[in-house]
């Protein structure tokens, strides 16, 4: 299982990388583990203004659907449209091409504020 | 067993074209014997086991008297007067109650819930029946050794069911494992039964459904004299079902189909999936529900509501999926 220095972590098992003030999300490793083989995605809409916290996508495994929230508040710009065609991306390659959804966050500060990995693997080791 | 080894895909993927091997010891085990056994196990059992001969099996049902499912199972011919039931695991306990209490008092049959003592393992796929010499044959029946083998399967492949003491059942699941079996878990296991329209008893049968409702008329030898819940379904064949168990896939890629989604149609809720999945080998939302019978015709269109969104769907023909036929043998030489 693993769990890229450079990203910042949710307790709800999203990951975020922040470039400028665009952030990309996706799922953990953790999280793809324990769904099991991906089979669906539902992505939020570009030009989309979401919350902090809010449920904004949809990932559905052959065992459960899960709510994706958005770590930090912005605007949705771009969905991964080749991970919605092809699933198995988010199984195989979570912090790359298996790629969920980027906003334009409204403060990249808030960003920092989340999970650094050392803590994110520690909560994965008690769940 | 668990949910999945190595993913589901993979694993039922792996029974469609090679070999997988489920641990089944889940299941529960009947031994009926005695002078009236068949004829005890015909008043009981929709289907006629006066026709098995011994190394036969059939897929046969236990009704209450309302016509409704109790459990459905396979029964076996072993000897002339005994017959090795397989039972789901859900079900042992009230199985065997039902059938104690219906037990002649004379002794003349004999009863015994072995579920404890056995072991059990399905070894499924085109690959499967090479795993294991001298099988028997389609739907047959075998005792060897402390084994007993079962040409039979849930998941519309060939292979076989191997019963073994409860302690040999580890040693057996890693032989066929060596031997190039993918260990394949539950989930493989629903995917597999749901692609052919194999019923699940809890979710696709049910006490308050009969087995002509479920479709499943072929396993019901309603002429073979009285059985319990007889009454009922042949009213039901002669003035048909107000629901029958329908098909239904999914026209567009979308969110897997699951249990107790909403059927609509004409704007209307006309019924719930009792099963639903994605099919690995279609790549499509496919589940069962009761629908009523003008909506249950194959090509019936009905929508199906996942998480609040309408998505369009078909009643098809049972089953989802069908084996690609064999291409002909090239010619032979002059």
């Amino acid at each position: 299982m693993t769990f890229p220095d450079d990203l910042r972590y949710t307790t709800s098992h999203e990951w975020v990388r922040l470039e400028g003030d665009i952030a990309t999300i996706g799922i953990t490793d953790h999280a793809q583990i324990e769904l099991g083989d991906v089979v669906y995605l539902d992505l939020p809409a570009t030009g989309r203004a979401v919350a902090a916290g809010e449920a904004v996508a949809v990932i559905e495994s052959v065992k459960a659907a899960s709510d994706i929230y958005a770590p930090v508040a912005g605007e949705v710009i771009e969905a991964n449209a080749g991970a919605a065609a092809n699933t198995g991306l988010v199984n195989s390659d979570p912090y790359g091409d298996g790629w969920l959804f980027k906003l334009k966050v409204a403060d990249p500060i808030a960003v920092s504020l989340l999970l650094d990995a050392a803590t994110y693997r520690a909560i994965t080791k008690n769940t | 067993m668990p949910v999945h080894y190595s993913g589901i895909t993979d694993e039922h993927l792996a029974v469609r074209s090679r070999a997988g091997v489920f641990d089944i010891s889940h299941m529960g085990e009947f031994f009926v014997s005695g002078p009236r056994a068949a004829a005890w196990l015909n008043r009981l059992l929709t289907n006629d086991v006066s026709a098995l001969g011994v190394g036969d099996g059939h897929y046969t049902l236990m009704l209450n008297e309302r016509g409704g499912v109790i459990d459905d199972l396979i029964a076996y011919r072993t000897e002339p007067e005994q017959f090795f039931l397989v039972v789901n695991a859900s079900k042992i306990g009230e199985n065997a109650a039902w059938m104690r209490r219906h037990l002649p008092a004379d002794g003349s049959v004999v009863f015994e819930d072995q579920s404890a003592a056995w072991a059990g393992l399905a070894v499924q796929g085109p690959v499967a029946p090479s795993l294991l010499d001298h099988l028997p044959p389609r739907n047959g029946v075998k005792t060897g050794g402390s084994v007993i083998i079962c040409r039979t399967g849930y998941t519309g492949e060939d292979g076989f069911e191997l019963f073994a003491p409860a302690e040999a059942g580890t040693a057996w699941f890693e032989r066929f494992v060596q031997a190039g079996a993918k260990p394949c878990g539950l989930g493989a296991r629903d995917t597999l039964r749901l692609e052919m329209c194999y019923p699940l008893n809890g979710h696709d049968l049910s006490p308050d459904r009969t087995p002509i409702e479920a479709g499943l008329g072929f396993f019901v030898a309603i002429d073979k004299g009285d059985f319990i819940g007889r009454d009922v379904l042949a009213a039901q064949q002669s003035a048909g079902t107000h629901d029958r168990l329908a098909a239904i896939r999914l026209i567009d890629k979308g969110p897997p189909l699951r249990s107790h989604y909403a059927v609509h149609a004409g704007g209307a809720k006309i019924g719930e999936l009792c099963s639903g999945g994605i099919s690995p080998s279609l790549g499509i939302g496919i589940g069962l529900a009761y629908l009523p019978a003008a909506h249950a015709a194959v090509g019936s269109a009905v929508q199906i509501d996942i998480r609040g969104k309408r998505h369009a769907a078909e009643v098809v023909k049972k089953p989802f999926y069908k084996k690609p036929a064999r291409s002909a043998p090239p010619p032979a030489a002059a």
